[in-house]
């Protein structure tokens, strides 16, 4: 963990780790070459000129259809999505000191799934119009975060285990709300709720993207400093107030913006599941440090999002299946192997 | 000695005499539940209908065909949920399993889906024989995967693993399932019904499928109850007292997942009742097993039965499943216990 400081013009010091930025420049990489090669292949084929052609204004109006209608929302919106969620991850682990303390595993998820099933059934807008489910999952995932922190947080610290144990709870009774929910709508609505409810980036396109982009724009500045107080958090209050850390309000922020990027990965793709949990997994061995960095989680959270999706809309072709379906068994399989392997604290 | 002696019989006959007061409880739901629903039915007429099983009256007909089975399913899985909740928290040491949450659940589901989709099998009375196939086969993988592999006195740790590692299971399950239902409609319709949990509308002939296993499995927990309290002292101590821990653990296994599994091949997935009446019990009876295993059988009857007719009663004329209200009650409950535990170890 070598930190060499450059003095930029104007007196700022950046404190800048090669071997993290070396990682984080690799993953983007690979991030755009996965999304890239999605947006250029698949039943209809272009050649890489073509479509750089049709950024510039060119290509036929087959090509500008399936490049920019298409395929690029979605590329960019896996993209966004998986950020969001892999930033959001390593905020909560590091907060809940727990690595199993992600959005999804503590309910919140689930609770934005309800929102937006309440939304989507019970007010009852036309099926996938974007706004009111997005609404609805926003507001379904703070009000469960909320409670979840809240009901963890009653009688003081009480263990790392506390937040993820309450969280299984909510969890499970929201669920059980969501099933129900499903039972009471006629079969069409229900199966687009279901749709919706895994976790998809099918069928998506610009007015949902963009929202997303405007918020991962604004929070992640936000979410990058809050590395390396949340890294002297993970060593124990004591020990962390002692180097000027101000325990509180560095936690009471980073659950804030959380919660925030969490809830708009939700509104625009729905419950995608272990993301979270499993992009600062992967990110801390690639930094050689427990450090689950905001920012290597998010582009990692990119990657393995854009791959994910690829492999929902290829799998099983011409079918293209939720990405929270693939997400969620391979992270099923993943967290499985932590706990036979021993790994998970 | 003559002091304790005496205590410990008066302790007992207690115990015997809250365990009679469970059962006239139990006696007046199970009245409740026939007179109470969508059409109420006074006591009165409830045991003149009980008296004339076929004088083709409206009320026996009622109470014979819709509300008896339903009642007698009801009592049946509440005491198998229970039961199965008790041995599972004994082998695991651990207060927060419970078969609902540990991926039993997504196993059975998992198996009915395959069921109705692939072997188009459409009769909900035999879906009883795949959700039973898929219990079993998800509470060996969540077993194996929390349990082994946790150190030996390692009680926290072990509680925790078992949890994920049914959220684990019912993750990859679950994915499974919904890839399952994405693609086919009828299945989706009915497998969004089933996976509620419900007493209602299950073939009369349900009951006679598991009944056997349950009986059974409840047959092997209760003679599992004094090594089970052997072993609660610690595996040396256990092991001295001359307890195979091994085969202990086996046995509970055999005994859960005949339970959870019965009981959720008949009723759908209920939640939170194996987890939450042990749990109730032991905070009035403490921590001898053979007690808890028999107010168990008491006790998840009185609340499945209360739980259903909660649900006929809250949202008339139509109901709530009664997976719903176990859940509504159960989760809170949970809560409380996971805050309360953390208080008093912090």
């Amino acid at each position: 963990m070598t930190t060499r400081a450059v003095t930029l013009p104007g007196g700022i010091v950046l404190r800048v780790r090669p071997r993290a930025a070396v990682v984080i420049g690799l993953l983007a990489v690979v991030a755009v070459a996965v999304s890239g090669y999605a947006v250029l292949t698949g039943s209809y084929r272009l050649s890489p000129g073509d479509a750089l052609g049709t950024f510039v204004g060119g290509g036929t109006a087959t090509d500008r259809f399936f490049v920019l209608q298409q395929r690029l929302p979605r590329a960019v919106a896996a993209l966004l999505v998986g950020a969001g969620l892999g930033c959001a991850g390593s905020l909560f682990q590091s907060v809940s000191r727990n690595p199993l303390g992600s959005p999804d595993v503590i309910g919140f998820t689930t609770g934005s799934a309800t929102g937006a099933l309440l939304s989507l059934l019970v007010l009852g807008p036309a099926p996938g119009s974007g706004t009111g489910v997005g609404v609805g999952a926003l507001i379904g995932g703070l009000v469960t975060a909320g409670a979840v922190y809240a009901i963890s947080s009653v009688r003081g610290a009480g263990g790392r285990q506390q937040l993820v144990l309450v969280g299984i709870a909510v969890g499970a009774m929201l669920a059980s709300v969501n099933d129900y929910l499903l039972t009471r709508a006629d079969l069409d609505a229900a199966e687009t709720a279901k749709s919706w409810l895994f976790g998809s980036l099918n069928a998506i396109s610009w007015p949902q993207v963009v929202p997303a982009g405007v918020a991962l724009a604004v929070l992640l500045p936000f979410a990058v400093p809050l590395g390396r107080p949340l890294r002297l958090l993970e060593m124990g209050d004591d020990f962390a107030t002692a180097l000027g850390v101000r325990t509180a309000r560095v936690r009471w922020q980073a659950l804030l913006v959380g919660v925030l990027l969490t809830g708009a990965a939700v509104a625009v793709a729905g419950p995608v599941g272990f993301l979270a949990l499993a992009a600062p997994q992967l990110a801390r061995p690639l930094l050689r440090s427990s450090e689950a960095a905001p920012l290597t989680s998010a582009v990692t959270g990119a990657a393995l999002l854009a791959a994910a999706d690829l492999g929902a809309q290829r799998l099983l072709t011409p079918f293209q299946i939720p990405v929270g379906l693939v997400t969620g068994a391979l992270g099923g399989a993943y967290l499985a192997w932590l706990l036979a392997t021993g790994r998970s604290r | 000695m003559i002091t304790l002696d005496t205590a410990l019989r008066r302790r007992t006959a207690v115990r015997a005499a809250g365990l009679g007061a469970g059962v006239l409880v139990l006696a007046l739901l199970l009245s409740l539940s026939l007179a109470v629903g969508t059409r109420g039915i006074p006591l009165g007429s409830v045991w003149t209908a009980l008296l004339n099983p076929g004088d083709g009256s409206r009320e026996s007909i009622i109470v014979w065909q819709l509300r008896m089975p339903r009642t007698l399913l009801g009592i049946v899985v509440g005491a198998a949920l229970a039961i199965a909740g008790v041995v599972m928290q004994a082998v695991s040491r651990n207060p927060l399993a419970e078969p609902g949450i540990l991926g039993v659940n997504a196993g059975a589901a998992l198996s009915v889906v395959l069921a109705i989709s692939v072997l188009g099998v459409s009769d909900a009375g035999d879906y009883v024989w795949f959700a039973l196939g898929g219990a079993v086969l998800a509470t060996a993988l969540v077993y194996g995967l929390g349990v082994r592999t946790a150190g030996p006195g390692d009680g926290a740790q072990s509680r925790v693993r078992l949890v994920l590692a049914g959220a684990a299971l019912t993750a990859c399950f679950g994915a499974v399932t919904g890839t399952v239902t994405m693609f086919d409609t009828n299945t989706f319709d009915s497998y969004r019904f089933w996976v509620v949990g419900s007493l209602a509308n299950r073939d009369t002939a349900v009951l006679g499928h598991v009944l056997p296993f349950i009986v059974a499995g409840a047959l092997v927990a209760l003679a599992l109850g004094p090594r089970l309290n052997a072993l609660a002292l610690g595996e040396d101590v256990g092991i001295s007292l001359g307890v195979r821990p091994g085969r202990v653990r086996l046995g509970g296994l055999v005994a859960i997942t005949l339970l959870g599994g019965a009981a959720t091949a008949a009723a759908g997935p209920i939640s939170f009742v194996g987890l939450l009446v042990p749990h109730a019990l032991r905070l009035v009876l403490g921590h001898d097993v053979r007690w808890l295993l028999a107010y168990s059988v008491v006790a998840g009857p009185i609340l499945v039965l209360a739980a259903d007719i909660a649900g006929r009663v809250v949202a008339r004329p139509g109901e709530l499943e009664v997976g719903i209200v176990t859940a509504f009650a159960g989760a809170p409950v949970l809560l409380w216990l996971v805050t309360r535990r953390a208080g008093r170890s912090a």
